[in-house]
């Protein structure tokens, strides 16, 4: 009964999912790992840190993809502040989802929502860097 | 995908690389998602929802709904439903906000993975700076949407 409620909510929402994961991947495509690492290093600084927070919160690259280039960040210098903020928004905020989003939430609510989780992720990435 | 793949090959063949990667993250992880929302809405009551993680829960309910979040896992949007069944069932909306800043940060398969790759000392210091944050925004949540006839919406 309870698996088959689930099962039948998890059909309707495959369609929607499966747009979802065809956006992230052209965006994934569009702003590659390797283009990430370049203007994420060592000597990005502020700017860096406004990169990272856009960049995550566009990009939505599975978890077991962005550790690595978090590890590969961290190794080539870049500081703890801009990877904890690129990692925080990459969860925390959704551009290429926030359509879903809306019809889940509405319009104000989904938008909000995004809204305080990138300036929080901002926040988080700044003390993060400053503690370690 | 199938034109770029014609056309244009190396775009397609990237673009389908990440697809599947995203893909892999989908499928091991949203099914058994809805397998959770789908038993919640059978076996968890209404009442029982509204008496721990409903309005006036308080710091018991704020400590259910961050440890409901970590034991599971996924991408940010697979938690959508899950934040529908707690609205339907009577969560306060804050508790549903610190659910889904929850489920971003501090699910458990996750955090194992942070610290295989970023050691304990970022993630311990990641989590506990984010922590705060999360509940705080479902706190700003809460307020902004006191009179607004806040509701979450199914799909389909």
């Amino acid at each position: 009964m309870g698996l088959k409620r689930g099962w039948f909510m998890f059909r309707n929402i495959l369609v929607p999912f499966l747009n979802i994961l065809i956006l992230v991947s052209i965006a994934l495509f569009l702003i590659p790992p390797s283009i990430i690492s370049r203007y994420l290093g060592p000597e990005s600084g502020a700017l860096g840190l406004l990169i990272a927070a856009v960049v995550g919160s566009i990009t939505l690259i599975p978890g077991f993809i962005s550790y690595p280039i978090a590890k590969g960040l961290i190794t080539q210098g870049a500081s703890y502040a801009v990877v904890a903020t690129f990692m925080t928004t990459l969860m925390m905020v959704g551009v290429v989802t926030l359509p879903l989003e809306i019809k889940y939430f509405g319009k104000r609510v989904a938008i909000t929502r995004n809204l305080l989780n990138f300036a929080a992720a901002v926040i988080i990435g700044l003390v993060v860097g400053m503690v370690l | 995908m199938l034109l770029s793949f014609t056309f244009h090959f190396d775009a397609g063949k990237t673009i389908a690389a990440g697809f599947k990667d995203s893909l892999i993250e989908m499928i091991t992880f949203i099914p058994a998602l809805f397998i959770i929302v789908g038993l919640f809405d059978v076996w968890v009551s209404k009442e029982k929802i509204q008496q721990h993680i409903g309005q006036g829960s308080g710091i018991k309910g704020i400590a259910i709904v961050i440890l409901l979040a970590m034991l599971q896992a996924g991408p940010l949007y697979g938690a959508f439903p899950v934040a529908y069944i707690l609205w339907k069932k009577g969560a306060s909306i804050k508790n549903i906000f610190i659910y889904l800043g929850a489920f971003t940060s501090f699910k458990i398969p996750m955090l194992g993975i942070e610290i295989a790759y970023l050691g304990i000392q970022f993630t311990l210091v990641r989590t506990l700076v984010s922590l705060p944050f999360f509940i705080g925004i479902g706190y700003f949540m809460e307020w902004y949407l006191k009179d607004k006839d806040f509701k979450v919406n199914t799909i389909g």
